[in-house]
Formats: structure tokens, sequence, C-alpha cells
């Protein structure tokens, strides 16, 4: 049976659609038809005798959902530019080290093993008022008492969220970078440096040029794994406001069943934005590969 | 000689923060997890105990079985997520077809968007299916955003394979299950390896989704993670995210060699 297996799937004869099948069937069968489901949901009367827009006119006339989008985008957009500067920085220097750079490269994919909720756990016991930091400070005289600590964790600017997420995807970025790195080579970098550049107009005119198109696809992925989040703004987040998906989960868990058609439809509202993000990704992607193979890692 | 200077200070900078972020969370959590009291302002804990550990041992916890339902899960996550993708990644390499770009765009949607709208829907279905609050609905539910992760890893592989290799071994009289054992999966195990270790992270991690689908009755890590941070008691809380992280970072620690080779 093993055997078989095997065989069909190093067979160059056996069909284009019957070797895509088993994705097919969960991409289609269950993430398809689970946004039909909820679709369907969402566009229903109680009753499911009628089709309603009530729950998306719902959603628009919230005042929450649009204090949880603006909060949701900047935190998106603020963890993807420090993870961006922070991780391409990083890929950069470490790339210039001369010893340990095994070491440096090992150490720097511990952070993508710890899940989320792990890393938000750290991150509160690092930045809360009476976390390890605010201890240091009182230690070395800056504070006397954790109120003096700025509020960085269940703060209205989501600061903890946004440190959490730069612990965990400055790593991620910086990896992309280094791995981007390699493929380019050092060489056009020393033929510019044999015309006379230096080291700044390297990286300004060369190298940076070079990495820009993968950067800008990685930095979209982060955009978006931000935007949906869920664990992180859900254990260092306040209750309002709050990041879209926490939100939705609140009302889809609530005990009144009559807030489900309207998490549902917020929850598609967040999806059909997302799904502007994945498309400039693959425009994107398109443009770098020029074959349509998106750059994952 | 300044600028020298400042060169090297930047460099033990981004040593300095790569050490920290790998070895503070582990560090902190650690100390944590040993703190019997740890009042303000003190460094480190002013009593020690194992009072956290004890907890999270005794069989009142159900962190054994909970750890045992996470590792079935992901396992079984990782293992469909790379034999399903491994035939349509060959496909996304090297066959040009009709609605190829669509495809793709629907295999980036369960990866990049958020997994919650879809996951409502699914929760509808199971419930009339009967899959709700099992471990084998939460299992394909974790399918969603893990399959098309491993395929699209998985592309990424093949499109570095070069195909013209399994032509020698055929002119040379190999069979189709030599050419796959013995010239296929040993250039793309590395590529295997990686995607099956997300695939089982993806799943290790999930706490939403199996949320909802398990409806709160199938307790995986996470969600004791969360119930255990929610009490409020920082040393089971530490030791809990301490067993949570273990095996992710040792899978890491094992694959780390064939992570470079992407």
């Amino acid at each position: 049976m093993f055997a078989q297996v095997m065989r069909w799937l190093g067979s160059q004869g056996a069909g284009t659609a019957f070797r895509l099948a088993p994705v097919l069937l969960i991409v289609v069968g269950l993430f398809g038809t689970g946004l039909v489901a909820a679709f369907v949901e969402s566009i229903s009367t109680p009753d499911a005798g009628a089709l309603t827009g009530r729950y998306y006119l719902g959603v628009a006339r919230d005042g929450e959902f649009w204090v949880s989008l603006t909060l949701t985008l900047w935190v998106a957009m603020a963890s993807t530019a420090i993870a961006t500067a922070a991780g391409v920085a990083l890929a950069l220097l470490l790339s210039q080290l001369a010893t340990r750079q095994g070491l440096a490269y090992a150490l720097m994919q511990f952070p993508l093993a710890v899940p989320h909720l792990a890393m938000a756990f750290v991150v509160l016991l690092l930045i809360a008022p009476s976390g390890w930091i605010a201890r240091f400070g009182a230690a070395v005289g800056w504070i006397s008492q954790p109120a003096d600590f700025p509020a960085l964790v269940y703060d209205r600017y989501g600061i903890g969220i946004i440190l959490a997420y730069a612990a965990k995807e400055i790593p991620f970025l910086a990896i992309v970078t280094t791995a981007l790195l390699v493929r380019i080579g050092p060489e056009y970098a020393r033929v510019a440096a044999t015309l006379g550049a230096s080291r700044w107009q390297r990286l300004r005119y060369v190298t940076l040029p070079m990495l820009a198109p993968g950067i800008v696809s990685a930095s979209l992925m982060v955009f978006a794994f931000v935007f949906a989040a869920f664990e992180t703004p859900f254990l260092l987040g306040r209750p309002y406001p709050a990041m879209l998906s926490v939100v939705a989960e609140r009302r889809y868990l609530s005990l009144d069943l009559n807030d489900r058609p309207d998490a549902i439809a917020w929850a598609l509202v967040m999806t059909g934005l997302a799904a502007v993000t994945v498309q400039a990704y693959l425009a994107l992607s398109r443009r770098v590969e020029g074959r349509g193979r998106p750059v994952v890692f | 000689m300044r600028a020298v200077r400042a060169h090297s200070l930047a460099r033990l900078l981004a040593a300095t923060t790569v050490a920290a972020l790998a070895i503070v969370p582990i560090a902190l959590l650690a100390i944590a997890s040993v703190g019997r009291h740890w009042y303000w302002p003190s460094l480190v804990p002013t009593e020690w105990s194992l009072r956290g550990w004890d907890y999270l041992l005794s069989d009142g916890a159900g962190v054994g079985a909970a750890l045992g339902r996470s590792l079935g899960i992901a396992a079984a996550v990782a293992l469909i997520a790379v034999a399903a993708a491994l035939p349509a990644a060959r496909v996304l390499a090297f066959e040009e077809f009709r609605g190829k770009r669509l495809l793709l765009f629907a295999l980036l949607l369960p990866v990049l968007t958020p997994p919650l709208a879809a996951a409502m829907g699914v929760h509808a279905v199971f419930l009339r299916a009967g899959l709700a609050d099992s471990v084998v609905g939460v299992t394909l539910v974790h399918l969603i955003p893990a399959v098309p992760y491993a395929t699209l890893m998985l592309t990424g592989s093949f499109a570095n394979f070069d195909r013209t290799l399994e032509d020698q071994a055929r002119t040379l009289g190999a069979t189709p299950w030599a050419v796959w054992t013995r010239v296929t999966l040993p250039i793309l195990l590395p590529g295997i390896i990686v995607a099956a270790t997300f695939a089982f992270l993806i799943s290790w991690s999930q706490y939403l989704l199996t949320l909802i689908i398990g409806g709160g009755r199938v307790i995986t890590l996470p969600l004791l993670l969360v119930a255990f941070q929610r009490a409020g008691d920082d040393a089971v809380g530490a030791a809990m995210a301490l067993v949570f992280i273990a095996p992710t970072l040792v899978l890491f620690a094992l694959v780390a060699r064939h992570m470079k080779e992407l």
C-alpha cells in the first residue's frame, strides 16, 4: 500500500487534477465550504426564511467596528514597520559578523519556535507594571513604585501587542533577508566597491534595491499575520478598544445567540479586507519571481 | 578609527539583540516558574519553590492528557499536510494549467487571512455532521491553515529541484519506485522536514480554532496555558509555558540545519 502510494507520487502520468485533489479537498472542501456556510448565515434572517443585509449594515454602523479597525491597522502597521526595519538591519549586521555567524543564525530561529501565546506571556512578565523591566527601573532608581511605570500592557495603543509581535517577527524578517542576501551573492557589491562606491553607497544603491522586492513581500506577510492576530491581543490587549479578531470571537461565543450572525458578518468583512492584502502580495511576488511563484521563505 | 569602532559596536548590538531575543524568554519563564514569592521590587524571586511544577505535574492539572492530545493532533496534521501537499506542490512547481493563479490565491487565503470566518462556517457544518467538540473535528480544522502552508513551502522546494536527475535515473533503468526513493525523496527531504515542522507548529500553537470547533471540550495545551494565565498564578503559568515551548524548541533544534538550505 505504502509503496503504491509512493509510486503514484513519483509517476508523471497521474492527472494534474488527481494530484491536486487532496489539497483541493482541504482548501475548497473545508475552507471554501466554511466561508460559504458563514456567508449564508450572515445574510439570512434568524428563521432562515429570507435574505437580509442587516448584519453588514450593523457592522458598518457599529462604532466599535471602526475603533477596532483603526486599532488593528495601527498595530499591524507599527509591528510591520518595526519588524522590517530592525529585521533587515539585523540581517545586514550579522552578515558582517566575522565569527559565530552560524550560532547567531541558529539563535535567531529560536523565537520562530516560540508560539504567540507563550511569547505574549513572556512580554507580560517583562513589561507589566510590576514586570522585570519595571523592577530593573526601580533597582537603578528610575521609578519607585509600579504605578510610575508607563502602561505598556492592556493599554489604549496596543504597545504590548506591538512589542510581542516585534519579538516574533524581527527574527522572521532577519531570516528572510539573510536568505535573500545569500541568493544575491556578494559579487554586485564587490563590483561597486571596485568602482569606488563607499560602504553606504553600496548598501543604498546596490544591496537594498536588490533586497527590496523580497523584503516587501515578507513585510506584507507580517502585516497580514498581525491583522488576523488573535492570541497576542487576547492576552495583552484591553477589552475596549480591542483588535478585530478579539471582538469577533467574543461576540461569536457570547451567550446571546443573536450575536452570532453579527460576529460572522464582522469576521467576513475582516476576511475581505485581508484578501485585498493577499492580492497585493501575489501581484508583488509575481513581479519578483516573474513566474507566479510566491516567496514563502 | 571612530568609524571602525562605531561599526563593531553596531555588530555587538546585533549579536546582543539576537542573544536577547533567543535567551530572555526562556530564562525569564524558567525563573518565574520556580518563584514562590516574587515581591516588588526584587529582581529575582524572594523565595524559591517547585510549587508551580508540582501543581503542573499533579493529576488534577490535566497536563499529561492535554500534552498527549496536542502531540497527537499536531503529528496527524503534520503527516496529512505533507502527504497532501507533496503531489500538489509538484504540479504547482512544474506544470502550467488553467486556473493556476486562482489556485495560488486560494492557497494563500487560508494562510494569510483571519481563519475566524471560515472556522465559524465550518463550526456550523460540523455541528450538523457531529464533528463539533471532537478531536477529529479539531484536527480537520487545523488542516485549513497547515495544508496550504505546507503546499506553498514544498512548491518552493520543487522549484529548486532539477527534474533531469530523475530522467537520468530512469535512463539508467531505475523503476519509478527507485527514482522516488533514491533520487527525488533524498533531495527533497530537507524541504519536507521543514514543511512538516511548520505544519506541526501551526497546529501546536492553535488556540482560536481549537476553542471554536472543540467547543472548550477538546482541551489542548494552548487552552490550558490560557486558563492558567487567566488564573493569575505566574509560577504555574510560566511552568506551563515552558512545557508548551519545549517540544517546539527541540523540534526546531533538530531541523535547524535543514532550514539554511531553503
